[in-house]
């Protein structure tokens, strides 16, 4: 069984996405579909050598912290080396710089397969490569030459150390502090939690990258800087010398996700933390976004994989299960049928791939975003950076939101075979819960899209995505069987666009805290109708490629229940948004 | 040293097979295509010998459709030095034209050793690499699980159905590779874009003289029939009755 179906991929990457036209963009030149498809080749042998076997003993045995060192099984380091070894953690490098400059999009299809397999084992590389670069974008080039060479070649691995015990979602209310030392460096002072890979024995040393005020720096977010910390500091050879002042104070212990270590660690207890300011100071948040931003894509992407896995794990059992009879059969000593064959697994079944495939759709559609940002130009770059940032909240909520509803037909599918550990599917389920809480909380994202990202740049991202999702309902209208449902989408995104403008005035007129009350109402209702958008563009993807029939007919078939069956709901959100409802908002506190 | 490394463009092994609805073959349209896997392991052992300092320069070579240029930079990728593509668009080419083929790319090329795989997972016939050493005269070891070159000669350790058999042969020799040989590496991103450059040499098969028309003529292809469901016997004497009566295999 394949984590994610390479038909699946191909079809996405291939008939839908274009990903060969992207080799007209300059440093992308050298790439064909040949040097994609091997990657991608390369990629899923890694995952599912070194990654997938020891997935289900990583979430038995978590690393362990003896009061001096964290151990991880050995396991995840060897998966660790192996990424490093393929190339893969430098995949997207320029040539001079030993990479291969692959597109984002192939990137994400690789990416797709390590999540799917292991997400735990694959956080580690993940976190070392946006870590990395962060540090290439921002950092002095002293810096660079010290740390850079060690990150790149897996000496080190890298985090992102924003979270306090008291301050969260609100990071610009963090207490963690930045003293100026003689010789140009800082004393870093804090505690720091939930931080993942703070501390394990993958590698010799680790490069945290901290947000900290600075003595004197404005009050919230506006005085945040950011700062590379070392675990141990190198010598000229770039070999760890002494100990930095940061300790473990302990592991936490997750439902998920619990090969990844997740960390509280104590910053200059002894007032000894050395750190090193990247960039100016004060511009610590908007260096640390640049980094969230891909890692919010990364998270989609993540739970996209993850739906992906559960629904073939699912897939794969419910064509072999035998178990009970059609209600049209009344032969008790007939042979049972494969439950695949009852109606409502296949409900069940649909469900997820609509889930999962529209989800990893998504995501892949954000990869490609990122290359147009990146490389194109003119409009056609201007477009892709505004839509990218319009939909990174959808890109990162949507697949989590869902993905875990899959993940929880799949154990449904299942039955009690869903429920023990003996079968994989619960383990999604509870990797997957993690996606709709890190890099932003859902109801961050809701008020990220609707108070924000909607109205940045006089809405040209809207504007991009309004053309976009016209452009398909034209092309899909061509196709007589998917007529109905080009003129349904039409009528749903017609709606949409006077609903933001209702809510555009509502917004300008002052009472945020109400308009914003549904935010994440706002985001789910959002993400169904780009995601419905989506699963027109696949099925009409499909009609006019040389998939075979039955492939089709999966695409067609999953596009009409998104339609059907999910697309209505669209009208409930609707209406609560278009209502302002405040149900919720009303609800006096002391009344609960 | 040189060392020839003929390889196959397969169905990728983790595809099931359909056979097209008139019978004429395995339907191949839109399907994943990859190296055989018997053929990786005899490039692995050829960049083995070369990481060993044995062998200097490793050509790898396949017989098929411009598509097959995809399993060639696989090979370089993987190590071999370049690679030569003898096109055609033939479907099916059968293992004695192939061993055609080969026999004169190795009066072209002096290879001191061919390894090829001992069978492609597709026509499953294991006849290729014994063909050649037939129609060349080189000696050859078959199913090899350990090849070890010294002294002007190549000792292949052969799976053999009572265990192990090694041989000793004279070089230029054949070698076909078994399951066991080896764990045959991945291709790493960096070396997937170094192979696009080195050469990759099209050649057509009338070039060499060979013809490639089969002898054999593929009369109808079908699935295997399906598995019937078994039955319960109620005791050991009614299944060596149904064994010897029914079945009639003891």
């Amino acid at each position: 069984m394949a984590l994610i179906d390479r038909d699946t991929l191909d079809f996405l990457l291939y008939d839908v996405l274009d990903a060969q036209a992207l080799t007209q963009l300059a440093p992308y030149h050298d790439h064909s579909r040949e040097t994609f498809s091997q990657t991608l080749d390369t990629a899923t042998r890694v995952a599912e050598t070194w990654f997938l076997p020891h997935n289900g003993k990583a979430d038995e045995h978590e690393p362990q912290f003896d009061g001096d060192t964290v151990t991880t099984l050995a396991e995840v380091k060897d998966a660790f080396r192996h990424f490093v070894d393929a190339g893969l953690l430098t995949a997207r490098l320029p040539f001079e710089q030993d990479g291969m400059q692959l597109p984002s999009l192939i990137n994400g299809a690789c990416i797709s397969q390590f999540t799917a397999a292991n997400p735990s084992s694959a956080a580690y590389p993940f976190l070392t490569m946006a870590a990395a670069n962060l540090i290439d974008h921002f950092a002095s080039d002293a810096l660079k030459q010290t740390w850079l060479p060690l990150m790149r070649s897996g000496q080190a691995t890298g985090t992102m150390v924003l979270t306090e015990p008291d301050v969260g979602s609100s990071l610009g209310d963090l207490t963690t502090s930045a003293t100026p030392a003689d010789d140009g460096s800082y004393r870093i002072r804090g505690q720091k939690m939930y931080i993942s890979g703070g501390d394990h024995d993958l590698t010799d040393n680790i490069v945290h990258l901290v947000l900290a005020r600075i003595k004197g720096a404005p009050a919230g977010t506006r005085g945040i800087s950011l700062f590379l910390v070392p675990k141990w500091h190198v010598d000229d050879s770039g070999a760890p010398s002494t100990r930095n002042d940061v300790a473990l104070a302990g592991l936490l212990h997750k439902m998920g996700y619990r090969g990844t270590t997740s960390t509280v660690l104590t910053f200059g207890e002894q007032d000894q933390c050395v750190g090193y300011l990247i960039g100016e100071a004060h511009q610590g948040l908007k260096y640390m976004f640049m980094m969230m931003n891909e890692a919010r894509v990364g998270v989609g992407l993540g739970a996209a994989s993850i739906a992906c896995r559960g629904y073939a794990e699912s897939l794969a059992y419910a064509r072999e299960r035998p178990q009970g009879r059609l209600p049209s059969c009344k032969d008790a000593s007939s042979k049972p049928v494969m439950i695949i064959e009852h109606a409502d697994v296949r409900r069940m079944l649909l469900a997820q791939k609509a889930y999962a495939e529209g989800a990893l759709m998504l995501c892949l559609y954000g990869n490609r975003l990122i290359d147009l940002a990146e490389h194109s130009d003119g409009d056609e770059q201007r477009n892709a950076q505004q839509l990218l940032d319009l939909l990174t909240p959808v890109i990162k909520s949507w697949p989590s939101e869902f993905g875990l509803k899959a993940n929880e037909l799949a154990i449904q599918v299942l039955g009690g075979a869903g429920y023990i550990r003996e079968y994989p599917v619960e383990q999604c389920y509870r990797d997957q819960r993690l996606n709709p809480i890190h890099e932003g909380t859902h109801g961050i994202q809701g008020l990220d899209l609707l108070g924000r990202k909607l109205w940045q740049d006089n809405s040209r991202g809207l504007m991009a995505l309004d053309a976009a999702v016209r452009a398909t309902i034209r092309t899909a209208g061509e196709h007589e069987e998917l007529q109905v449902m080009a003129a349904t989408l039409e009528s749903e995104w017609n709606k949409a666009s006077a609903l933001i403008q209702t809510l555009g005035k509502a917004l300008a007129a002052g009472d945020p805290d109400r308009t914003l009350a549904n935010a994440s109402v706002f985001l789910t209702w959002m993400g169904h109708l780009v995601v419905a958008w989506q699963w027109l563009w696949q099925a009409q993807a499909a009609l006019a490629s040389d998939q075979p029939d039955t492939f089709c007919q999966g695409k067609l078939q999953a596009c009409r229940y998104f339609f059907r069956w999910e697309l209505p709901q669209c009208n409930h959100w609707h209406d609560l948004l278009a209502s302002q409802d405040d149900t919720c908002y009303a609800m006096p506190i002391n009344a609960f | 040293m040189k060392v020839l490394v003929p390889i196959k463009r397969v169905v990728d092994y983790n595809v099931k097979v359909r056979v097209k609805a008139d019978n004429s073959g395995v339907d191949l349209a839109n399907v994943k295509m990859a190296m055989n896997p018997f053929c990786e392991i005899a490039v692995e052992e050829a960049v083995r010998l070369k990481e060993k300092g044995v062998v200097t320069e490793i050509i790898a070579v396949t017989v098929g459709s411009k598509a097959a240029q995809e399993q060639l930079r696989t090979a370089m990728a993987l190590g071999a030095d370049r690679s030569i593509l003898v096109e055609t668009d033939q479907e099916d080419v059968q293992p004695l034209a192939v061993a055609k083929v080969l026999k004169a790319l190795v009066e072209k090329e002096s290879p001191d050793l061919v390894i090829l795989g001992k069978q492609a997972i597709d026509g499953d016939n294991s006849q290729t690499g014994q063909m050649l050493a037939a129609l060349t005269g080189m000696p050859q070891g078959t199913f090899a699980s350990e090849v070890v070159v010294a002294d002007g000669k190549v000792n292949v350790t052969r799976e053999v159905d009572g265990g192990l058999q090694t041989v000793a042969l004279d070089l230029p020799a054949v070698v076909t590779t078994d399951l066991r040989l080896n764990e045959p590496r991945y291709a790493s991103l960096p070396n997937i874009m170094k192979a696009k450059k080195k050469p990759l040499e099209t050649v057509a098969p009338g070039d060499l003289g060979v013809d490639l028309a089969s002898s054999t003529k593929t009369l109808k292809v079908e699935p295997p029939a399906e598995r019937q469901a078994g039955i319960k016997v109620a005791s050991v004497e009614e299944l060596v009755d149904k064994l010897k009566n029914e079945a009639k295999v003891i």
